[in-house]
């Protein structure tokens, strides 16, 4: 999620266009979703072991 | 650089801002009645002194430390990154200091900053419900008073994520006036890892079946206490609209135009959904609902029309039972409040939509960065925080307290001693 994160400041640093800008924006906050997503997989694995 | 010393604030809107801040504390009153209600009556007076708690700690931690990171001044810690000023931090007041000389709008920020802090805290406080231990409540909120919110704060409000707009030229920056994102998305980011660290109520997800229903006691509760969420719901939009987007005066009645319209068409959009999934509409569920399109409204209220706001309500009520359904039924996670839905999924929507239905272009993607930024970066440091502090002072209460019941345990007495205790059924 972090490495989203700073892939969205990255793509305001280095980009000026707005539609690449645009882009990269949303491809950290694709990123940080697929972190999500392996968080709450994991915390359901956990919760299923524990059961 | 900040928009804070420059900016000049009549007094009138300086006693303006005063009177709605001093109407804001309803909005948490009434939050706390919710918590309350939708936990079990064995964990009622336990639930409602723990909300007291967790307020006076937050605040007091923040005053004394964080305010001097949250504030807003021409002396913050600023990093330059390709030419461009990035506002990390404040360097304002430790211990409160000097406060009684500070210019009349950074008191007022500091009084909005405060009653914002006490609320991000009682939103995790509500999601541990019957298996949050009190002292954990406690430390969970001074350091989200000391360190997480005072970060969000600042740069939502007056750092680099306020700041996109002269920076980088998206749109007017990252626009939160209500505190959707700084207050409700970060509340409800903090109760997801609250969740996850404490684990569920006994007896919720057992071995085989579906999960246990667990109601809420008071139903009444939950339903007054989201009317009484409505006035402070009022007073903190249309303070935040004068404090941290410079609105007229005039432009008050439109925010709280689009505050009720979005609270009240979410509600029925959650009035609907529930009556078409489950027969017949349900109370709790529809609360919920209507407090969702007040988070919402956090966002939007002041930058969108009375029609999109309309709409951002209705969407908010139509997703919100189908996530509470979501996260409990499929996802494992136990969240008595609903928090998680309702501030985080509510908030990180109202956010989404300011961006989209805002005039200057460039607006969604700043307010994309501002939902990345709390989703990235705030969400595993407060998840690797309580994680820590777990292993230091044990979040959950001990099987044996969690069978009594948090008011026997902590309190030593029930909130309710006159009525006869129910068989949990949840025990099998």
């Amino acid at each position: 999620m972090p490495a989203g994160f700073f892939l969205t400041i990255s793509a305001i640093v280095l980009f000026s266009g707005a539609a690449q800008r645009t882009a990269f924006v949303l491809c950290g906050v694709a990123v940080e979703a697929m972190g999500l997503v392996v968080a709450v997989r994991g915390h359901m694995q956990l919760r299923s072991e524990n059961r | 650089m900040t928009p804070l010393a420059p900016m000049p604030f009549p007094e009138t809107s300086f006693a303006l801002t005063l009177v709605l801040l001093l109407l804001a504390p309803v909005a948490i009153a009434g939050l706390a009645l919710v918590n309350v209600g939708l936990g079990r009556s064995r964990s009622a007076a336990q639930s409602l002194l723990g909300t007291v708690v967790v307020i006076s700690t937050a605040v007091i931690a923040f005053v004394l430390v964080g305010w001097g990171i949250a504030s807003g001044s021409d002396r913050d810690f600023v990093i330059l990154i390709a030419g461009k000023s990035w506002d990390w931090a404040g360097a304002g007041r430790l211990l409160g200091m000097g406060l009684e000389n500070a210019p009349a709008r950074e008191q007022l920020v500091l009084l909005f900053e405060v009653l914002s802090v006490a609320l991000v805290a009682m939103i995790p406080w509500g999601s541990g419900a019957d298996r949050l231990r009190l002292r954990a409540g406690t430390a969970i909120a001074a350091v989200l008073g000391v360190v997480v919110f005072p970060f969000a704060a600042h740069w939502t409000w007056s750092g680099w994520l306020a700041q996109l707009g002269a920076n980088f030229s998206m749109g007017s920056g990252f626009v939160d006036g209500g505190g959707a994102g700084a207050i409700h998305l970060l509340g409800g980011l903090a109760a997801l890892a609250v969740i996850w660290i404490a684990g569920p109520r006994k007896g919720k997800f057992p071995r085989e079946g579906l999960s246990t229903a667990m109601p809420g006691h008071n139903v009444v509760y939950v339903l007054f206490g989201s009317l009484l969420a409505l006035v402070g719901w009022l007073a903190w939009n249309m303070a935040g609209a004068l404090l941290w987007l410079n609105a007229a005066a005039s432009k008050l009645v439109v925010v709280a135009i689009n505050t009720v319209l979005a609270a009240m068409a979410a509600l029925l959009a959650t009035l609907l959904v529930t009556r078409f999934r489950f027969g017949k509409p349900d109370a709790s569920l529809c609360a919920s609902g209507w407090l969702a399109g007040l988070v919402t409204s956090s966002a939007c209220s002041a930058i969108v029309s009375p029609v999109a706001a309309l709409f951002v309500g209705l969407v908010a009520g139509i997703f919100i039972p189908l996530l509470v359904e979501l996260f409990e039924l499929v996802l494992s996670i136990d969240d008595p409040s609903g928090a998680v839905s309702i501030h985080g999924a509510a908030g990180l929507w109202g956010l989404m939509a300011a961006g989209l239905f805002a005039p200057q272009s460039g607006q969604g993607i700043a307010q994309l960065q501002g939902v990345a930024t709390l989703l990235g970066l705030m969400l595993p440091l407060i998840y690797g925080v309580f994680w820590l502090m777990d292993r230091v002072i044990a979040f959950r209460v001990d099987p044996d307290g969690e069978r009594l019941g948090m008011d026997l345990h902590e309190l030593g007495g029930n909130a309710y001693p006159e009525f006869v205790v129910h068989r949990d059924e949840s025990y099998r």
